[in-house]
């Protein structure tokens, strides 16, 4: 990896918006950040004074979480507000939510929201530096950013030196998927071949122009020969009706088991940003499997990328 | 017996599609109608208004307007919307239906009218709801509707999606030889907030196919077909609606359509970074859209360009993309954005200002849109050279949802005179 201190940003928006450098950057970042992680006492005093604002407008466990543990591990004061969407219909705008948290000047607003484009939005109207934890359909850059990271610690396990020529199947509900997006992009950024696999109606419109990616509607052909192997969550609203006829017959052509995991490359690692429908998606001997699923490994890379990216982004000097 | 008015239009460019008209020549104002046109001999008391170097043309008509009143007048009022046509060198205006109360009683056509005397400064000519509380379900009163004034008939905002009542709504419609207008989008299939295609797919937006819109426009004119009513398609947005138009007008049937700036000079990609100021129903459409909408305006396809002039207020359009309302203001800006279609060599000046001036009053049926002699006197003059950038602060209407900010244009209204009165001059 090249040493790069590139990074001054004052939002993280997308992954459209970075360079490989600034992506680099941020993974040797997160890096160093990992063993502070794996310390007896986990706490460093890097963000004392600073103040995180966790703003959830839709339910998460491990995004809110892994966002104050971060602040909390660099001694930042992280204050976590949940926001039921159906009482935001009624009462306050998300700009006048927003303007309001900002004038306690917090240094960093992490924001997840269901409509696509609402952090890019609240950074264009407000001066609060923002951090999108995903934005409806559109992006989830610190998701993508953890799974570079994973892939990056595997490559020489996998045979590869960089990113360039390596090929990541990315399986499921790529229509609604935020994950599919940003690891499309900034995969591309990187220079790795992406294929998006999945059934038709879960695959939005002229995908292949939009993202530079190969589509597959049938899981086998999706999955041979890959190196990576990202599986997206089917949300449940969507599995059966209008999408989907079935549960079973979901699991039946585009749910991962060792059969389907054999045609990938032999050393290929399963991934999967959570939280898993066992069953649906992915088999539990799959998921759980002890010398291909790097899943677990994603959640502790999560909480060093956004230990990163708060730290590049409250202004402290790398 | 009170003195006639009379009022001169001096050496201008006289331009009149209607009449085939392009040279130089004096306009002679008698109080409220067009006396002479050439070399009139000038009355001895006679207001003189020098148009040398000025095009003078009928003022234009545009036959998709919401005023927002009655009901939503923290939007617009008919006064302000009318403020902001007379900017735009726009002298008639039908209106929209959708308000609240919606206009499908002759009492709300009395209230807008009564308004737009009152406080109008260009002339309003109601648009009546083709169903009751545009519900999609009964037809208004279409004959007392057109007794009370009403000029045309539309659902626009909702398009009539039931087949039955869309074939009973223009069967019906033939008794008054009354205009269907259609806001054609499948509701079915326009459940998205833009345009489907790349951009949507990378903005994570749900789409709206180009299907929504030729699917409806297909089934209504096969019911052309079945009923004769007179048909009309409200702000054509894509290739495949154009192309069942034009393929309807060639076999005689009763069909017709207007397209609006936005969609001829915009496509999908103004509404990158999230811009709610390019949000409108239906979207703007890619790049394939807009060229064979270019190309049906040459083919003269299109019988008029309308704005959809839709104000919103600013807390309608500062919020997240997809909660955002739909719609743009566009009555200041139809002159110069429909004029780069003349600097584009898409079409002559003479047919670009047909589209927006007697084409759409004649599929309205009412008596403007000319300079000739009778006529009432709306005129525009404007200066096609003089360059000026669009700026949403400095609209006259109320609101500033425009899609043309910051756009450089040409084409400058200097005067627009409504009824023989100059309702607006340009200091510029």
């Amino acid at each position: 990896m090249i040493k790069s201190q590139i990074w001054n940003r004052k939002h993280l928006l997308g992954m459209a918006d970075l360079s490989r450098e600034e992506i680099i950057s941020i993974l040797d970042t997160a890096a160093s950040f990992r063993e502070v992680n794996r310390r007896d006492i986990k706490k460093v005093p890097t963000l004392r004074g600073k103040t995180v604002i966790n703003l959830f407008y839709e339910n998460s466990t491990r995004t809110r979480t892994s966002f104050e543990l971060a602040g909390k591990r660099m001694s930042a004061d992280v204050i976590n507000m949940s926001v039921a969407s159906s009482s935001v219909k009624k009462g306050e705008t998300l700009i006048d939510t927003l303007a309001n948290l900002e004038a306690m000047n917090p240094d960093v607003v992490v924001v997840r929201h269901s409509e696509s484009g609402a952090q890019e939005f609240l950074a264009k109207n407000l001066d609060a530096a923002i951090i999108n934890a995903g934005d409806g359909s559109h992006e989830h850059p610190t998701q993508a950013l953890l799974d570079l990271l994973t892939i990056d610690n595997h490559l020489a396990l996998m045979g590869w030196e960089s990113f360039e020529g390596l090929t990541v199947a990315i399986c499921g509900d790529v229509l609604h998927s935020r994950v599919a997006r940003s690891n499309a992009i900034g995969l591309a950024t990187m220079g790795a071949n992406i294929r998006f696999v999945g059934p038709p109606t879960l695959m939005p419109s002229q995908v292949e122009e939009a993202f530079g990616v190969r589509v597959f509607h049938n899981m086998e052909e999706g999955v041979r020969g890959a190196d990576v192997v990202m599986m997206l969550r089917l949300q449940q609203e969507r599995m059966t009706g209008a999408f989907l006829p079935s549960v079973r017959e979901y699991y039946e052509f585009w749910g991962l088991n060792h059969e389907r995991l054999a045609l990938a490359a032999p050393k290929a690692i399963v991934m999967h940003p959570g939280p898993m429908n066992r069953g649906v998606e992915i088999t539990s001997k799959v998921a759980d499997d002890p010398n291909q699923s790097v899943i677990l490994e994603q959640v502790a890379n999560g909480l060093a990328i956004r230990m990163a990216v708060l730290y590049r982004l409250c202004g402290v000097e790398g | 017996m009170k003195e006639p008015k009379f009022t001169l239009i001096k050496g201008g460019r006289v331009v009149d599609p209607a009449n085939d008209m392009d040279e130089t020549a004096d306009l002679l104002i008698e109080d409220d109608i067009i006396r002479a046109v050439g070399r009139p001999d000038i009355p001895a008391e006679c207001e003189v208004i020098d148009a040398d170097g000025l095009i003078v043309a009928p003022g234009l008509v545009d036959m998709h307007v919401h005023l927002r009143e009655p009901g939503y007048e923290y939007k617009e009022t008919i006064a302000g919307g009318t403020r902001a046509a007379a900017a735009g060198g726009v002298t008639s205006i039908a209106a929209m239906p959708n308000t609240n109360p919606v206009t499908d009683d002759p009492s709300v056509v009395g209230y807008v009218l009564d308004k737009a005397k009152m406080g109008g400064v260009v002339n309003v000519f109601p648009i009546g709801a083709v169903t009751k509380g545009l519900k999609g379900k009964e037809l208004t009163e279409i004959g007392l509707l057109i007794k009370a004034g009403c000029v045309a008939f539309s659902d626009d905002g909702k398009a009539i999606a039931n087949s039955s009542v869309m074939r009973r709504a223009l069967d019906y419609a033939k008794a008054f030889n009354a205009l269907i207008i259609q806001h054609a989008e499948d509701p079915n299939l326009s459940e998205g907030c833009m345009n489907e295609g790349v951009t949507a797919t990378r903005m994570g937006l749900p789409g709206i196919p180009a299907e929504s819109e030729s699917i409806l426009v297909d089934r209504d004119i096969r019911l052309v077909e079945l009923t004769g009513g007179r048909y009309h398609v409200a702000h054509l947005s894509t290739a495949g609606a154009l192309h069942s138009v034009e393929r309807a007008i060639k076999r005689n049937l009763p069909v017709s359509c207007e397209v609006a700036p936005h969609h001829f000079a915009l496509t999908e990609e103004a509404v990158i970074g999230y811009n709610t100021d390019a949000k409108m129903a239906p979207p703007l459409r890619n790049e394939n859209d807009r060229n064979a909408i270019l190309e049906g305006l040459a083919r003269g396809v299109v019988e008029a360009i309308a704005t959809d002039h839709a104000p919103h207020d600013e807390d309608s359009k500062r919020v997240e993309f997809c909660c955002a309302a739909n719609g743009v203001v566009g009555l200041e800006t139809m002159l110069p954005v429909s004029l780069e279609l003349v600097r584009d060599g898409v079409m002559s000046l003479s047919d670009c200002l047909g589209v927006m001036t007697y084409k759409p009053a004649q599929l309205l049926g009412i008596n403007r849109g000319t300079l000739t002699v009778g006529c009432p006197a709306d005129v525009v003059l404007f200066d096609e050279k003089q360059r000026w950038q669009v700026d949403a602060n400095e609209l006259h209407g109320s609101t500033r949802n425009t899609a043309f900010h910051d756009r450089l244009v040409h084409g400058r209204v200097k005067r627009t005179i409504v009824a023989g009165r100059t309702v607006y001059e340009d200091g510029q």
